[in-house]
């Protein structure tokens, strides 16, 4: 049972992950009929708001110290962070620690404009073009994008490390009187998915602007028609769909130091995510995203691994998703939330 | 040859002269002046050419007639290596029975995985592929190691079976061959300042990419090509008139997955090797960019986007920042360390960024790839020819 819980547990935040990259897909896709291939992308420029805002704060004033000298004999050099000079050694240190959750605060207007301008700039003169073409021309954006990272912060994982207060981990387990310890961040990233999961849906649900969204994404014609520029709102969603990737990556960082492919890695699974899920449905997308990431926790567990040796196969961890994808699909085409009509072509 | 038309017979005769001259044409420059750098008639890369060209050969056969994107065509490359370089281990170094092997492991591959994938179309379908792609590349890289010899690669070994082969005397790694014909085998030819290098292995894969060339031709222009081109306009309408899509779509990945085996199998018999790497999407998204770039649907594109895209990533990847600061030395040297550090952003390690900037320049402009490009100068030039004649007749004409 204690492994048990602890797979789920396990499965929890990559499947949050998928969850949330695969609902900005479905967004996009929904709203705009467009498959974003830079969603990828998206999600490690998230993570690189938090490389950069760590970077931007470890930016240092140089004194010289003529008190204490190096092994050379000069005197020694101490850098101080400005902003520990700025707040004090007490506060400075603190913000600098907590440079993740800060990042969010930069994070959001940052991915919301990029969002933005990336539909305002490319995606707006797609719309009319062939499917083909919308999904090489985001490719090609998510390359750019990707190299551009790569030619600026170079090919190493960069590590961004969590606040200290939750560094460790948490006996999950006691709470229901089994053992099951599990790293606090990891915690606060499922958390802190659901609530952006259930900040989107109630955005959608509960206020006006997400009712016309709805409205248009099920037509969007006659929601034109009746006055309402729906082309505008659909282009502020594009921004919200990237500030929701961006946020899933600026919180996965303390959990896999950024690298430049870290974007095109977790892409490929939110893709099948999502047509597990089913092309164009918000709750199949999340709900996929989180099963799969619990099977794939599941199936690297070394009593499951083992049961495979014992039948002489390999060990499928690797590749679980895309077999239950390949099921799924041959025996529920639409995924297992789709909605008849949408991409049936 | 009774069935194609003349235009396809010069086309096909063009290319086939290009291939036969390639050492001459590639190697434009002196072998010691500077420009020696941008020369390409050398072994290794003109074999290049000749593979990716008919990679892409086969890819436009799929994505230029029926319209389905696949992203998936690395797999097959991959499969068609492995299946090659596991002949060389087992029978011998000769590359016939590794060839056919991967011919038709890559085609019963590509049959499976054309099969599921081709229930779902647009952009379903480049999803299932790409997720396939992805899966073979899991596949070889961890799952199946024994197969793959995973990170590593699969690579000839000395202590192989290789039943047909003659007992190994001299120690040495075995090479690959025809019938005694050793791929690397190459004979210069010193002519003045100019080296001009025949590789048994690039004529190889010259004569392969010819009879994929031809073979397209005759797709292209068959009834069966007609089907697909039918499916790429509308295939609802084809479904409504009772007709069963699904099997032409098929066979047209399958032929296309078998292209892509027939390149993955020349590619082990030049390099007895086979690595996962291979597999990966980005080498999928090459196939896919050659194509566009070189012209989607169109006969000679493809073969020109391979050649294209192998050419500068070539010399793209030799600029390096020493080779730079060579070029603009003359300048003064702050704005010679400005340019230098811009053209360092695209060059050496930098080519992906050009070649992503690339692909969207295309796509977004030139959507046809280079041979529109080429049929827009045309028109431009004979309507500027057309232009002036038409002003001279209108200035003749009211005078009548």
């Amino acid at each position: 049972m204690d492994a048990i819980l602890l797979q789920i547990l396990n499965g929890l935040d990559k499947g949050s992950a998928y969850a949330l990259i695969a609902l900005g897909l479905t967004l996009i896709f929904g709203t705009l009929g467009v498959v974003n291939f830079a969603h990828g992308a998206l999600f490690m420029l998230g993570a690189f708001c938090a490389v950069s805002l760590q970077k931007l704060m470890s930016v240092s004033k140089i004194t010289i110290d003529p008190s204490q000298l190096d092994f050379l004999g000069n005197p020694l050099k101490v850098k101080t962070p400005y902003i520990v000079e700025w707040f004090g050694p007490n506060v400075g240190n603190v913000i600098i620690d907590w440079n993740v959750p800060l990042s969010i605060i930069v994070a959001i207007p940052v991915m919301l404009s990029i969002g933005y301008i990336m539909e305002r700039g490319l995606i707006k003169h797609f719309y009319k073009r062939p499917h083909a073409d919308q999904i090489l021309v985001t490719f090609g954006l998510a390359i750019v994008i990707q190299e551009l990272v790569k030619a600026n912060y170079g090919a190493n994982p960069i590590p961004t490390p969590a606040p200290d207060q939750f560094v460790g981990s948490f006996n999950v387990g006691a709470l229901i009187g089994l053992d099951a310890s599990y790293p606090y961040w990891r915690l606060i990233y499922f958390a802190f998915s659901a609530v952006i999961i259930s900040a989107v849906f109630a955005f959608l649900r509960f206020t006006t602007f997400g009712m016309v969204v709805r409205a248009g994404m099920a037509d969007r014609e006659t929601v034109g028609l009746l006055g309402i520029n729906i082309d505008r709102r659909f282009t502020i969603m594009f921004g919200i769909a990237a500030a929701v990737a961006g946020l899933a990556g600026v919180m996965y960082t303390p959990i896999n130091s950024p690298n430049y492919h870290m974007g095109m890695d977790f892409l490929v699974l939110s893709f099948v995510v999502v047509v597990v899920g089913g092309m164009g449905s918000l709750p199949g997308a999340v709900l996929a995203g989180f099963l799969l990431g619990i099977l794939e926790s599941f199936a690297s567990m070394n009593e499951v691994k083992g049961f495979f040796e014992m039948l002489y196969l390999p060990s499928i961890d690797q590749i679980i998703i895309y077999l239950v994808a390949i099921i799924v699909l041959l025996t529920r085409p639409r995924g297992l939330m789709g909605k008849a009509g949408v991409m049936e072509e | 040859m009774k069935s194609i038309s003349n235009a396809d017979t010069r086309t096909l005769y063009f290319v086939a002269i290009i291939a036969i001259l390639a050492p001459f044409i590639l190697n434009p420059f002196p072998t010691d002046s500077g420009l020696a750098q941008f020369n390409a008639g050398y072994p290794d890369l003109m074999q290049r050419f000749a593979i990716y060209g008919i990679l892409a050969i086969g890819f436009n056969i799929l994505f230029g007639l029926t319209g389905y994107l696949s992203f998936g065509h690395a797999a097959f490359l991959g499969v068609g290596s492995y299946s090659a370089v596991w002949m060389f281990k087992l029978l011998s170094m000769n590359i016939i029975p590794a060839i056919i092997l991967s011919v038709i492991v890559a085609g019963l591959f590509s049959l499976l995985i054309g099969f599921i994938s081709l229930r779902r179309s647009g952009i379903y379908f480049s999803i299932l592929t790409l997720a396939f792609a992805q899966m073979s590349f899991a596949l070889a890289y961890s799952v199946l190691t024994p197969l793959t010899n995973g990170e590593t690669g699969l690579q000839i070994t000395l202590n192989d079976p290789r039943i047909f082969a003659a007992e190994n005397v001299s120690g040495n790694l075995p090479v690959t061959s025809l019938f005694g014909m050793e791929m690397r085998d190459t004979w210069t030819l010193n002519l003045g300042a100019w080296d001009f290098q025949f590789n048994i292995g690039y004529y190889i894969c010259a004569i392969f990419l010819l009879i994929a060339f031809y073979l397209s031709i005759r797709i292209f222009r068959s009834p069966f090509g007609m089907m697909l081109r039918a499916v790429k306009t509308n295939q609802t309408r084809l479904n409504y008139t009772g007709i069963n899509t699904r099997p032409y779509t098929l066979a047209a990945f399958v032929i296309s997955g078998m292209y892509a085996g027939l390149a993955g199998g020349l590619m082990a018999s030049m390099d007895p090797l086979a690595g996962a790497e291979r597999m990966q999407w980005t080498a999928s998204g090459e196939i896919v960019l050659m194509t566009i770039l070189g012209g989607t649907g169109t006969l000679l594109g493809p073969v020109m986007g391979a050649g294209f895209i192998k050419y500068f990533e070539n010399i793209f990847s030799k600029i390096n920042d020493t080779v730079l600061h060579g070029w603009f030395a003359w300048m003064p040297d702050g704005l010679e360390n400005v340019i230098v550090w811009i053209l360092h952003l695209f060059t050496g390690k930098g080519w992906h960024l050009t070649l992503g900037i690339m692909f969207m320049l295309i796509v977004i402009f030139l959507p046809g790839g280079l041979m529109e490009g080429m049929s827009r100068i045309g028109n431009w030039w004979k309507r500027r020819k057309g232009g002036d004649e038409n002003t001279s007749e209108a200035k003749s004409t009211p005078a009548e």
